[in-house]
């Protein structure tokens, strides 16, 4: 185990208060260690800035969402209209409802960052296996409550969407009509659905929220990954987190808001679909019915099989194999940097990812279902066969003897770079 | 080489001076709207302000209408009642004051400073007792109206007289009396 | 500071999707999105698109007076208060000029004293009123057919963008999908082919999907006289009754994109202070 947690600047009360406080429950000495002084490596990229995203857009979700559930009626009735009330009558209504909507967006773009750097560098891989789990729960909480969020405003795709999704469950065999009629509490999509949907998608986050503190708690153990994939062997290829990453993540959460910012003033509607600006309406049934933008992919998958319980099964499986890519991956290397063949089809996973994001908004039938058929048979292959496999036969570069010598080395090929140029 | 320490010391000093600086603006900005948005809404603004039409009542008449979520009694008075409002001396009133939002807040109770001005028939107030929050009773025929007259609260016994004021029982003052003109002759603007 | 990530691989990426999508798009079992015959929307010029967009007023007050008078009579404004056409980023009506057009309708109130539901003036207050009690009254005054509220009509409804148009709109901040749809629609009602199957009470129109739509013509020459003398062909009409459902479905927009340039300055202002800061932090390290 690294010797992470015997680096960094032991914590001293500074003022006699802390102290006082600090004796009886140590929470100074937490944030101390945790946020001041805690040993990063030195040679973290942007890309490791998404996790402090991912904290601020869980938080602005959570208080925008208490703040419009003041103002929200959750009654079939009565929802529509209470948005509108919102977006109207409300004093800022209108921002803070588009704060909330274009902020789950946001929330699921820095969630699949996150992901795909973790992919990227192998942050799934021993001893950090936990840390993936608990990820994979996050996003699974996140998927939950972002489908019964949309089902709020009580518009056409929230209803059909919630009618689609929950119909799922019949597929079950014996029991599965029963637990339908169990999750919406009548014998179809209607007000009690609707009314238990408000009270768990209030519950939920704060559930997410206490797994984003196992999360960071499990992460904290073991001490970040980083982008060479080796692992810290001594203070020097550490700094202490603050004041270098968090100016850092500063900086990067503030860049993330401008285009946050872009969408909530200039094109809040552009994510969403115009269907749910129509009341909904039992009995008539949009063209397209399709899921938010961030659901495309498994969307696709589930359509792609063409019996019901058979597209159930592969949609939630799509999910539940992230659950064991620690092992799944048999490479001794954690990082793609030093994998050339693994790297060729991280790139191809990505867009595989992005093209099955694409047929899910699309009609599942001619081309476009056998492509989404293809994606589906590729995401599969992907990790139960492509992971095992390359570990086994992939070269691997040679790796660097410390981070700090890597960054040594990277320091010392740009001066020599410059001093070619100068000559 | 200590001078240039200093230079630079101000330097970064400074430019973390700023970057705080903007950020707490950011965040008080930031914070605004979650504050503004719990303040009453349009809607409710909408309606902060009401016109009640009382052509058709008659003297002696008493209507109550809702302003700002509570009752508003309006009384059109008889010569009597506004005859024995007048001939109280404000000695005998527990609450000297005029509480009528259309006068200054130091106007003695009087009658004329409790009715609208130049209209002496007309007494518009809110119907909530000053002590509780009750609505007295008095409004409709068969009310009891308490030992003076006017209006009576079954709470806790507070007694009003014919101009609204407190005589007797554990209310405080007299009952308000919110802003409220005649726009026309058959017109009250409240609020 | 490790760049594992290059730009060839970034260049694969990309090259490798579009490939993919030509790939798919390009087939020929593919249909068209829109349907056979359905004509492609077009983008028209509005002063409310864009960064500084705005609301011309006399647009509105025009456009409100084309609803009064033509639209009213099907479509309902539920989420509309008359009080609206007085308040800022609005049609610009005055507090008087408002309550004298709410004073034109009647709203049912009540119970009285009594206990019977009255009518009385509708007051600034009130929500538009609608045409109909109900929707079983609309759909029987209307040969079965539902004459949707018209609230949100200009968000509600979309047009197919195509690739790489959906792309494009995310950076550009196009919104107007839908009030671009509602102008067509208005100046849709032509160009039938001969042979068309034209069903009985329906009409055609060029932009509605499958054609045929149970809504007739509104709009024709002169079929309003406006107040302010603009001529009112099909097009200004049509023109000034889709500003005026922009405005019904966004009535903060104008405040929405005043507030979004100010937070857009600011957050640039602020991440050019942290990046400095973070440089000047960072240069503290032995790099």
């Amino acid at each position: 185990m690294s010797k992470i947690s015997t680096y960094g600047k032991k914590y001293e009360p500074k003022s006699g208060v802390s102290r006082w406080f600090d004796e009886r429950l140590p929470l100074p000495r937490l944030m101390h260690n945790s946020v001041n002084a805690f040993p990063t490596p030195r040679n973290l990229n942007y890309w490791y800035t998404f996790g402090g995203v991912l904290t601020f857009c869980l938080i602005t979700q959570i208080i925008t969402g208490v703040v419009l559930s003041m103002h929200y009626t959750a009654n079939s009735e009565l929802a529509f209209g209470s948005v509108e009330h919102i977006m109207r009558n409300v004093n800022y209504g209108w921002l803070i409802r588009y704060i909330h909507a274009v902020g789950a967006s946001m929330f699921f773009l820095a969630v699949y960052v996150h992901i795909f750097r973790g992919l990227y560098y192998g942050s799934y891989k021993a001893p950090r296996e936990l840390l993936w789990i608990l990820g994979v729960v996050i996003y699974l909480l996140m998927t939950a409550t972002a489908f019964m969020g949309y089902v709020l405003p009580w518009g056409q795709m929230s209803f059909w969407g919630a009618t689609v999704i929950t119909n799922l469950f019949s597929a079950i065999p014996v029991v599965g009509g029963t637990i339908t009629e169990w999750l919406w509490g009548g014998f179809a999509v209607d007000n009690s659905t609707l009314n238990r949907f408000f009270s768990l998608h209030y519950l939920l986050p704060f559930m997410i929220f206490g797994v984003v503190i196992l999360h960071i708690w499990s992460l904290h153990v073991t001490g970040n990954n980083n982008p060479t994939g080796i692992s810290v062997k001594d203070e020097q290829d550490t700094i202490p987190f603050s004041p270098y990453y968090t100016v850092k993540d500063a900086f990067a959460l503030v860049c993330f808001l401008i285009l946050f910012a872009w969408f909530i003033f200039y094109n809040p509607n552009i994510l969403g679909h115009s269907d749910n600006y129509i009341e909904a309406n039992p009995l008539s049934t949009p063209a397209h019915i399709v899921p938010e933008w961030y659901l495309l992919p498994f969307y696709a998958i589930l359509r792609a099989i063409p019996s019901k319980i058979g597209g159930v099964i592969f949609m939630f499986s799509a999910i539940a194999i992230l659950f064991l890519l620690p092992w799944l991956d048999t490479s001794k290397i954690r990082s793609a940097t030093f994998r050339p063949l693994y790297r060729q089809f991280y790139w191809i996973f990505l867009a595989n990812c992005l093209v099955l994001g694409y047929l899910g908004s699309q009609n599942p039938e001619g081309g476009y279902l056998i492509a989404s058929r293809i994606c589906t048979a590729y995401y599969f292959i992907h990790f139960l066969v492509v992971f095992p496999l390359l570990g086994i036969i992939e070269t691997p570069k040679p790796l660097p003897e410390s981070i700090t010598k890597s960054v040594l080395e990277k320091i010392k090929s740009k001066a020599n770079e410059e001093n070619k140029q100068e000559v | 080489m200590s001078d240039k320490e200093t230079k630079e010391t101000n330097r970064r000093d400074f430019i973390f001076l700023a970057t705080g600086a903007v950020a707490a603006v950011g965040v008080a900005s930031a914070a605004w709207p979650l504050i503004h948005q719990m303040n009453p809404d349009s809607t409710a603004l909408a309606l902060s302000t009401i016109e009640v039409d009382v052509s058709g009542m008659e003297v002696g008449q008493s209507i109550t209408v809702k302003w700002r979520g509570k009752p508003v009694f309006i009384r059109r008075r008889t010569r009597d009642e506004i005859d024995l409002a007048r001939s109280v001396s404000l000695d005998d009133l527990p609450d000297g004051l005029a509480r009528n939002n259309n006068a200054t807040n130091t106007a003695t109770a009087t009658d004329e400073n409790r009715s609208i001005e130049g209209k002496e028939e007309w007494l518009v107030m809110l119907g909530v007792c000053t002590h509780l929050g009750c609505v007295p009773k008095g409004q409709s025929i068969g009310d009891a109206r308490g030992d003076y007259g006017g209006w009576y609260c079954p709470c806790h016994g507070s007694h009003y007289d014919t101009a609204g004021r407190i005589r007797k029982g554990p209310a405080p003052t007299n009952l308000d009396i919110p802003p409220a003109i005649f726009l026309n002759d058959s017109v009250i603007k409240i609020g | 500071m490790c760049k594992s990530i290059n730009l060839s691989k970034i260049r694969q990426l990309i090259l490798s999707l579009l490939g993919i999508f030509f790939l798919i798009t390009s087939s020929s079992t593919f249909s068209i999105a829109a349907g056979e015959g359905v004509s492609k929307v077009k983008e028209q010029d509005w002063t409310f698109s864009g960064v500084f967009g705005y609301y011309d007023r006399g647009a509105l007050q025009r456009g409100f007076q084309v609803y009064k008078e033509v639209c009213s009579s099907c479509h309902s404004m539920k989420y509309v208060y008359y009080r609206n056409l007085s308040e800022p980023g609005g049609p610009g009506f005055s507090v008087d000029e408002a309550k004298a057009i709410a004073a034109e309708f009647t709203v049912v109130d009540g119970p009285d004293a009594s206990g019977d539901m009255f009518e009385r003036n509708a007051v600034p207050s009130d929500k538009f009123v609608s045409p109909y009690d109900n929707d079983a009254m609309a759909r029987m005054s209307n040969g079965g057919a539902l004459p949707p509220d018209l609230s949100l009509i200009a968000k509600a409804r979309s047009t197919e963008r195509g690739f790489p148009l959906w792309i494009i709109d995310l950076f550009t901040g196009y919104q107007e999908q839908g009030v671009d749809y509602v102008y067509a629609l208005l100046n849709g009602y032509k160009d039938m082919p001969s042979d068309f199957p034209l069903q009985d009470g329906m009409n055609y129109n060029k932009y509605y999907p499958g054609n045929q739509i149970a809504m007739y013509n509104p709009l024709s020459s002169d079929i309003v006289e406006y107040a302010d003398g603009t001529e009112a062909t099909v097009e200004n009409m049509s023109k000034d009754v889709a500003t005026f459902l922009m405005w019904t479905a966004e009535p903060k927009l104008e405040a929405r994109k005043k507030m979004g340039f100010k937070v857009i300055i600011f957050l640039s202002l602020l991440a050019g202070l942290l990046y400095f800061s973070k440089k000047k932090i960072w240069a503290r390290l032995d790099h």
